[in-house]
């Protein structure tokens, strides 16, 4: 029996995210009253951030194999084989609630979260991406949260040296009390030299390396798992402060570590700090854990057991060393200027045992601490289907390109240049395909290899139906790397969503992941990696379901990828895909006619499948000059884009017929690509496409200064530029931080 | 050739630079440790980008009084060609090698985007395969990239022939637009009195390579390869 010097009571196990049916269960499982260091511990492991226990039972049904994985979810970040005897590591993740409260602090400290989870398995990180979500424009805080998050993010990327090298960006009112903070990162890893958490053999030393431990980030884990009253500011003390210099040194040690044979294994610590990281070393590797926290380098006098297993201070590893090693180890880090500390060893039974100044703090069963936590199985609603919308309900507008200039100009379909010039895209000297295109290509070392990014989510039409909403993340995740012509390799995914206490919103997760599994699975393209986060609402009000998708495509010779750029006068432009005219849930509907309603567009796998084939296949072979997909906004914002991307113009002669001219201009229809060919091919590809069932059609010509759709007004580009490339800068300008 | 490199801890461009200074002389680059005292016998000094120590104290001014830079300085006094890029660049204003200083961006922000410099001079050791008034295309990545130097200074520095790269447009027009940071006469680098010790911001090594979207730094690499080749 260990001594109680703090009073548990039923406000203290409130206070620390336990319900009283779980306080019931750690009673259960220990047999006594918990001290406060244990009430901590198991606060820590049993919040929904570091348990999933809302999600635990849906995620299981997502497809996690294929021959390319050679490590699915579970660990720090998933594997896949790309030969060569090299994988790619990768891994996205959450820093949503410490973002509202502190954007810069919690957007730097989501990047080092995930870099470190790359770089814990061995990997160097090669490229970050992040995909954000801020609130209505004219919201009060949206400047300050865009500003700060920007800043963060490039503060800590741009100094650690890794790339930031795409994302997405959308507004969204319904982000206003809950900003999403979503960061990925990939790394390259040797096969032979992948480095895992799973502790093994006993008596052997665990290690605490890199910065100090402070007061910082107590309780993050558990902030992150509720929902915002009116007090979020009040939470700032659970934020905690990131530190790029120390991560890249801890990089560094760590790798120049790995290269010898003293690491057994190895964890970070994130969330829940040191308790979660060992843990997890001693649970997976089916040992005890004993720790004497006098050995933890501290940063700040007299912090108590129960302080320092909750600390989230950054840049912090933990290691368990082969015996004999320790000198080696040492050496290194403190060439790096890193604290180096043993501070406990593995042991036989399977207990988790915490000391500070002799006396045992915590005592607890570690399998127990992981395997029994909560699982629920939530009750939910499915979402009601919208009712669908005809096209010819929806007022034609005035002008086509008036229409366009106000779209390309609007929030979500603006120029990200003012985001993505503040992040050092092009350290490292291999980033083939900048930001601002379907996705990026970062050479694999000395290629001729490319990796290809991409994240993407179209959170209203989650909403509207979750399950198709959730199939369109990943079959536009999959189009998008396809588009630059690599073959998908897998996913990771990030899985925003509001209270799973309410049904309606449990209905929502249920919905995406089971349209994500089945997309996975007709994509042949499984999830290797990812993370939830919940409880996305402030007094009530949810976020919208945002199920964020990270894709990873392989290019074997990164040289021959498409770009969206009109590359030379002259040339045909094709459509590939059908045109239906599906406005429902569009931007067209929402920015010109201000209506968010009907059903997203549906998604049919096998025809993505065959479409996309086809296009990769036309890029391998070096058939076509540009490519890119449709997505939001539709058809004439795709050839937009292209235009602006070549800085040349387009002849639109012909357009899908048979549908009113904003339908067939503006509709979102999936499963469509523009691409780009010397003219005199353009029948041939044509041909090409009606053999294998693609349906295709010419739409024009590139060249000159205008986007000319037939029958309409000239679209200067000099005047689309210029607006689509204000907004952003013209909407920061009008702010000044105070 | 033979080159070095000295790391500082924070530096993250020594890898970029090492591939250059590779491709250009056919030698990998020695990577010497900041803690150590002294340099090997080389023809190239070379501090890469980065962010040493952090930034935490005025950029450049911790490694500046690193262990290594006593003997950086003394061989750079000596004559020994030297090139600082970025962060290398304000380590050399910090350690008095180069004048003037390097402050915040005009807006305050971190910038990442190719920009164009005029090569206005073409006898150096650094720029003798370009031509005079060439403009060539190069990133920038920094937040600290504003030159600053009074005013006696710097027209000591145009009337020497020490300005040696300038912000310009694509026709090499230099103006506020085409000015990424708000330097001072639009300088992007600068050269010391006696010739040997070039400092600029953009990242030449960054642009080596036609999958890099441009081969246009691969210049400075090849001069100096050629001038010390040939010396």
């Amino acid at each position: 029996m260990i001594p109680n010097d703090i009073k548990i009571t039923p406000e203290l196990v409130a206070e620390h995210g336990l319900k009283p049916d779980e306080y019931q269960r750690v009673l259960d499982l220990i047999g006594r009253e918990p001290t406060f260091t244990e009430l901590g511990i198991f606060s820590a492991m049993w919040n929904e951030h570091c348990s999933y226990k809302s999600s635990k039972l849906w995620l299981k049904t997502l497809p996690v194999e294929g021959p390319q994985v050679i490590q699915g979810p579970g660990e720090n970040a998933g594997i896949v084989d790309i030969g060569d005897g090299l994988a790619v590591a990768f891994k996205m993740e959450s820093h949503n609630h410490p973002s509202f409260i502190e954007p810069y602090q919690g957007a730097t400290t989501g990047v080092g979260g995930i870099l470190r989870d790359v770089f814990t398995m061995g990997a160097r990180p090669i490229a970050a991406l992040n995909a954000l979500r801020f609130g209505d424009p004219e919201h009060p805080k949206t400047r300050h949260l865009v500003a700060g998050v920007v800043a963060g993010i490039g503060g800590y990327g741009n100094s650690f040296g890794v790339p930031t090298v795409g994302g997405e960006v959308n507004f969204h009112p319904r982000y206003n009390g809950n900003i999403l903070v979503n960061a990925f990162a990939a790394g390259i890893i040797r096969t032979d030299s992948i480095f895992y958490a799973a502790a093994s053999g006993v008596g052997n030393p665990i290690v605490y390396l890199g910065s100090k431990t402070g007061r910082d980030g107590i309780h993050g884990a558990t902030m992150a798992s509720a929902e915002f009253g009116g007090d979020a500011e009040e939470k700032r003390p659970t934020v905690q402060v990131g530190d790029p210099f120390s991560e890249k040194l801890l990089l560094e040690a760590c790798l120049e570590l790995m290269k010898t044979d003293a690491v057994i294994a190895i964890q970070d610590m994130g969330a829940a700090g040191l308790t979660c990281s060992a843990v997890e070393m001693g649970a997976k590797g089916g040992l005890g854990v004993e720790l004497d926290l006098d050995h933890v380098p501290c940063r700040e006098e007299a912090m108590t057991a129960y302080e320092m297993m909750l600390s989230e201070s950054q840049e912090r590893m933990l290691m368990v060393l082969r015996p004999g090693k320790e000198a080696i180890a040492r050496a290194i880090f403190e060439k790096w200027d890193l604290d180096f500390a043993i501070i406990g060893k593995t042991i036989e039974p399977k207990r988790f045992i915490v000391k500070r100044h002799g006396d045992v703090m915590a005592d607890l069963p570690i399998m127990e601490l992981g395997d029994e936590a909560p699982v629920y199985d939530r009750p939910w609603v499915p979402t009601a289907p919208a009712a669908p919308i005809d096209p010819a309900d929806i007022p034609l507008p005035a002008s086509i390109a008036d229409t366009l200039m106000t779209l390309m100009g609007s929030p979500d379909l603006c120029s990200r240049r003012w985001i993505w010039e503040q992040y050092d895209h092009l350290i490292l000297g291999n980033t083939h395909q900048r930001p601002g295109g379907d996705a990026a290509v970062v050479r694999v070392e000395e290629g001729p290899k490319g990796l290809a990014f991409t994240l993407d989510v179209t959170p209203r039409y989650c909403e509207a139906d979750p399950v198709e909403g959730g199939k369109q993340a990943v079959a536009e995740a999959w189009r998008n790397l396809t588009a630059v012509g690599a073959t998908p390799l897998a996913v990771t995914d990030c899985l925003n969503f509001g209270s799973p206490e309410r049904p309606e919103i449990m209905g929502q997760l249920v919905g995406c992941i089971t349209g994500m599994a089945e997309a996975c699975t007709a994509l042949a393209f499984p999830v290797v990696s990812g993370n939830v986060s919940l409880y996305n609402e402030t007094s009530g009000e949810a976020i919208l379901p945002t199920p964020a998708i990270g894709g990873v495509g392989l290019l074997d010779d990164f040289t021959r990828s498409a770009s969206i750029a009109f590359k030379a006068d002259g040339e045909a432009i094709l459509l590939f895909g059908e045109t239906r005219g599906h406005l429902g849930r569009s931007i067209y509907l929402r920015e010109i006619q201000g209506r968010e309603d009907g059903p997203p567009p549906p998604v049919d796998l096998a025809v993505e499948k065959r479409h996309g084939d086809f296009v990769r296949r036309l890029i391998t072979q070096d058939r076509v000059s540009a490519v890119h997909d449709c997505a939001d906004g539709g058809l004439i914002v795709t050839l937009a884009e292209m235009a602006l991307a070549g800085d040349r113009g387009a002849e639109i002669s012909a357009i899908p017929g048979e549908l009113p001219a904003h339908a067939a201009l503006f509709g979102e229809d999936q499963a469509r690509y523009v691409v780009t060919c010397p003219a005199e091919t353009a029948d041939q590809l044509l041909a090409d496409a009606e053999k294998v069932g693609v349906p295709a059609m010419r739409l024009g010509t590139t060249g000159g200064a205008t986007l000319t759709i037939s029958g309409h007004d000239p679209i200067y580009l000099e005047t689309l530029r210029s607006c689509h490339e204000g907004w952003i800068p013209d909407y920061m300008a009008d702010w000044i931080e105070d | 050739m033979k080159s070095a490199i000295v790391l500082f801890p924070g530096i993250n461009r020594e890898s970029d630079m090492a591939r250059a200074l590779e491709m250009a002389s056919g030698r990998a680059p020695e990577i010497v440790w900041h803690k150590e005292t002294e340099l090997p016998d080389v023809d190239l000094i070379v501090i890469p980008g980065g962010f040493s120590y952090g930034d935490y104290l005025r950029c450049g001014a911790i490694a500046a009084r690193s262990p290594i830079m006593r003997d950086v300085v003394a061989k750079a006094e000596a004559g020994v060609t030297t090139l600082g890029v970025c962060n290398g660049f304000q380590v050399l204003t910090e350690t008095g090698l180069l004048p003037g200083a390097l402050m915040r961006n005009a807006d305050l922000k971190f910038v990442c985007r190719d920009v164009h410099l005029r090569v206005e001079t073409t006898g150096t050791r650094f720029t003798g395969g370009y031509e005079e008034g060439q403009v060539i295309r190069v990133p920038v990545a920094h937040g600290d990239g504003n030159y600053f130097a009074d005013e006696d200074t710097l027209d000591r520095l145009e009337g020497d022939g020490r300005v040696v790269f300038r912000y310009c447009d694509a026709d090499g027009n230099a103006g506020s637009r085409a000015n990424p940071n708000g330097s001072v006469r639009d300088i992007a680098g600068i050269l010391n009195a006696r010739g040997n010790v070039l400092g600029l911001m953009p990242h030449p090594e960054d642009h080596i390579e036609p999958a890099q979207g441009s081969t246009d730094g691969f210049g400075i690499f090849m001069s100096v390869v050629a001038a010390l080749e040939t010396a």
